[in-house]
C-alpha cells in the first residue's frame, strides 16, 4: 500500500485517505477576461503529462481535508516530497534520473 | 404544542461482536462541526468548556464533552448529554462556522482485547498504542465508509459514521469482531 506523508497531519497515511487533484502551481491569469481563447485553453486544459518528476495537488480528503502539494515521480510512483499549499515550488533537481521502478519484489515482499 | 415525531435510532436493536470485541451502538449525542481560525480558538475553547486541541490526531475531553482535532481549522465537538453546542459556540462572540450534525452522525463503541484488530479489518491506520494512544482521534476510512475514530481506552474505540452508512459500518465491524480473536 502506498503511504503518503500529509504535511498537516505530520505523518504518513494510507493512499486510501487521499485523492489526487491535478497539477500544482497552475497560476490563474490576472487578466482572465482579456486573454485569447488559445491562451485560456493553454491555462485551463493543457498539461504536460511528464515522464518523471511532476508537481501535483493532493487532498487528504478522508483525513484532515486539506489540499497540499506533492513532488512525485510518474515512473516509480515515488513521492519525493510533500509540502503545504501556498508554499513556493521547491527547487528539486529535475535532471536527476528517475528512481528505479519499485517492483513488488523490491518493496512489499519484505515489508514490516 | 405540536406533537413531535418519534425519534428512530439508526442502529436501534443492533448488537454484534464476539468474545474478543463487542460492538454496540452509542447513545444519541449532540455534535458540532466547527471551523475557526487560530485567533478564535481560545474564545471558543472557553465558550465550549473544553480546550480545542491544536495538534494533529489529538482530542480533549471535559466530562461528557469531547473536542476532536479533524484538521488545522476543523473540529468535531461531541456532547454525550445532548447539550446545545451551537448556542455555546455562538456565545464565544468570535468568528467561526458551526454546523449542528447531531443527527447526521451516529456512533458505535468497539471494546475488548480484539478492538484494535476489529478496526484494522477495515481501517488502514496504525492503531498500535504507541502511534494511536488513548485520546488519539482521526478522520479516516473503514472499508468504503468515512469514519471519525477516537480511542477512549487501551481496548476501546468510539466510531463516528454517517447515519446512512451505519448499517454498513456496523455490519463490517461485526464481521471484523468475529475475526479479531484469531
Ligand atoms: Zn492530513
Amino acid at each position: 500500500m502506498l503511504l503518503i506523508y500529509c504535511p498537516y497531519c505530520e505523518e504518513e497515511r494510507s493512499e486510501l485517505e487521499f485523492r489526487g487533484a491535478g497539477d500544482a502551481h497552475i497560476a490563474r491569469p490576472t487578466n482572465i477576461a482579456d486573454i485569447s481563447d488559445e491562451e485560456f485553453e493553454e491555462f485551463f486544459f493543457l498539461r504536460d503529462n511528464p515522464k518523471g518528476l511532476i508537481f501535483e495537488r493532493w487532498r487528504h480528503i478522508h483525513g484532515c481535508g486539506r489540499f497540499f502539494n506533492a513532488a512525485r515521480d510518474t515512473v516509480s510512483d515515488k513521492f519525493k516530497l510533500t509540502y503545504k499549499a501556498g508554499l513556493p515550488k521547491p527547487d528539486l533537481d529535475a535532471t536527476t534520473p528517475a528512481a528505479p521502478v519499485e517492483t513488488y519484489e523490491a518493496t512489499e515482499s519484505n515489508a514490516k | 404544542m405540536a406533537d413531535l415525531a418519534t425519534r428512530t435510532l439508526p442502529l436501534s436493536g443492533f448488537h454484534g461482536g464476539s468474545a474478543s470485541a463487542s460492538v454496540s451502538p452509542a447513545a444519541p449525542a449532540s455534535r458540532l462541526s466547527l471551523r475557526a481560525k487560530p485567533d478564535a480558538v481560545a474564545s471558543l475553547s472557553a465558550a465550549l468548556g473544553v480546550d480545542l486541541p491544536t495538534r494533529p490526531k489529538t482530542s480533549a475531553s471535559s466530562g461528557s464533552r469531547h473536542a476532536l482535532w479533524l484538521g488545522p481549522d476543523e473540529w468535531l465537538i461531541i456532547d454525550e448529554t445532548e447539550a446545545d453546542l451551537l448556542t455555546a459556540a455562538v456565545s464565544s462572540g468570535v468568528l467561526h462556522s458551526g454546523t449542528d450534525i447531531s443527527h447526521r452522525n451516529t456512533a458505535l463503541f468497539v471494546k475488548g482485547r480484539g478492538a484494535e484488530a476489529t478496526l484494522n479489518s477495515g481501517c488502514p491506520q496504525d492503531l498500535s498504542l504507541a502511534v494511536f494512544p488513548v485520546g488519539a482521534c482521526s478522520r479516516t476510512v473503514f472499508g468504503k465508509a468515512e469514519i471519525v475514530l477516537m480511542r477512549t481506552a487501551e481496548d476501546a474505540f468510539r466510531v463516528e459514521c454517517w447515519r446512512s452508512f451505519s448499517p454498513y459500518v456496523s455490519g463490517l465491524l461485526a464481521e471484523g469482531a468475529e475475526d479479531s480473536g484469531h
